[in-house]
């Protein structure tokens, strides 16, 4: 075991994990998740959301297994590695307003940090400018982080509350299967309180067993190697350190080549799935993405596996982003296949003032 | 005995860790540097950084899963 984590930690991990995802991810697709959608960490909140009634758009509700398995392959390894630390108290309201603004941000994009690599790999070229956008997004976070931007200190916390976030992913697990629908609509059809789509990117999955194991794997590799898409580009930057950045870039390559390999490829702008051609806000949504996560200090991924560690701030963070993603789509701020929502571009803007006003104003408090 | 410069980012999330230590290390220049660290990715983050810039690192162990790192140039 210990031989293993030595490799998973050292330079070759984030390149195995980024490989291991770039491959399962357009296998995802293959076997029936929506189209450069093997997996989306804002996009898979936001299906959480609409199966559990939060948000009411009947094309995108769904239980998906790839984040319970992540958070709880991520919680096997913390625990099998001795890295289950329960913690919590870093501004843990100020991480829940950043993952409700990076979900509003990747809404409008259609997709989170991952999603934009997999379009990218997958010959979406309407990517290029998000993930321009994602990278301006965290050149302004790192401004703020010189500037000596701080979310403070975390504190140990009992066990328990590292147990919370593994608790609720096998709740979902079981909501997933048992799909109870207790309720009656107008016509006294049962209905809810789960909600599954019928048609749209929401009723398009791969097998649950496959999903979930999917995800097992995925956040064991990526608690071990730190796999971060976000840090990445981050630490090139900040600290001339491109550790993490040789994961996306395996990521990426092998994710064209699997794509290539199963007819997934399909370069172009137009005609892409779940996307939209609006470059402004392509990048201006990312913008948004990219500076919450880098406040924050991790892609969604990440955050996603940080809880499954124990922490508890990463956990606020997640379940801003599944609130978030109902609000996104409640108050028409995510966009769709046709273009931006009516609200999107004023959810940027006024997210970006809101990211801005908490970079200048978080700083540790001593004492 | 040159004084040692200690550098707590104990419970501080990324990046704050490496940042903290990658402005000491430059203002440092040589000298002996302690860094205080409560997760190990914080350790190995901080380690990789100050080895590519040319310190050794030591590492001990502490109560509770802290680690201190004594860095020198």
């Amino acid at each position: 075991m210990s031989a293993i984590s030595r490799f998973l930690t050292s330079r070759w991990g984030p390149v195995l994990t980024g490989g291991v995802i770039g491959v399962l991810a357009p296998v995802l697709v293959k076997l029936g998740n929506p189209g450069n959608m093997g997996i989306c960490m804002v996009c898979f909140n936001r299906d959480i959301a609409g199966a559990l009634g939060l948000q009411r758009a009947s094309a995108v509700q769904y239980i998906r297994p790839e984040i319970i398995g992540g958070l709880l392959g991520a919680f096997v390894a913390a625990m099998a590695f001795r890295e289950f630390k329960p913690r919590t108290g870093s501004a843990p309201l100020v991480r829940f307003l950043l993952g409700m603004l990076a979900a509003f941000g990747a809404l409008v994009f259609l997709g989170c940090p991952w999603r934009a690599y997999l379009r990218l790999a997958g010959g979406d070229w309407n990517a290029i400018l998000g993930i321009v956008g994602l990278v301006a997004g965290i050149v302004i976070g790192i401004l703020f982080l010189r500037r000596g931007f701080s979310l403070g200190r975390n504190h140990a916390a009992p066990k328990a509350l590292g147990w919370v976030m593994p608790a609720v992913m096998v709740t979902l697990l079981v909501l997933l299967i048992v799909a109870p629908e207790f309720g009656r609509d107008a016509n006294g059809n049962p209905t809810g309180p789960i909600f599954f789509s019928k048609t749209g990117p929401g009723s398009q999955h791969a097998l649950l067993i496959v999903s979930l194991v999917v995800g097992l794997v995925i956040g064991f590799l990526a608690q071990r190697s730190r796999f971060c898409t976000v840090g990445a580009v981050r630490d090139v930057i900040l600290l001339r350190d491109n550790h993490l950045l040789y994961g996306i870039l395996a990521f990426v390559v092998v994710a064209f080549i699997t794509n290539l390999a199963l007819g997934q490829f399909h370069p172009g702008f137009t005609g892409q799935l779940i996307a939209h051609t609006d470059g402004v806000w392509n990048f201006g949504g990312m913008v948004l993405a990219g500076l919450a996560f880098t406040l924050a200090g991790g892609c969604p991924g990440r955050q996603l596996f940080l809880s499954g560690e124990g922490d508890g701030d990463a956990a606020m963070f997640v379940t801003g982003m599944v609130v978030g993603t109902a609000f996104a789509h409640n108050f028409s701020i995510a966009s769709s296949s046709a273009g931006t929502g009516a609200y999107g571009p004023l959810a940027v803007i006024i997210g970006l003032v809101v990211c801005s006003a908490i970079g200048l104003t978080m700083r540790e408090v001593k004492g | 005995m040159s004084e040692i410069k200690t550098i707590d980012a104990r419970g501080l999330s990324c990046p704050q860790p490496a940042l903290l230590a990658r402005q000491a290390l430059q203002k440092a220049g040589k000298g002996t540097i302690e860094v205080l660290v409560d997760t190990t990715t914080a350790l190995e983050n901080v380690s990789r950084l100050a080895k590519n810039a040319g310190w050794t690192v030591n590492v001990e162990n502490q109560p509770q899963e802290n680690y201190r790192l004594v860095l020198k140039k």
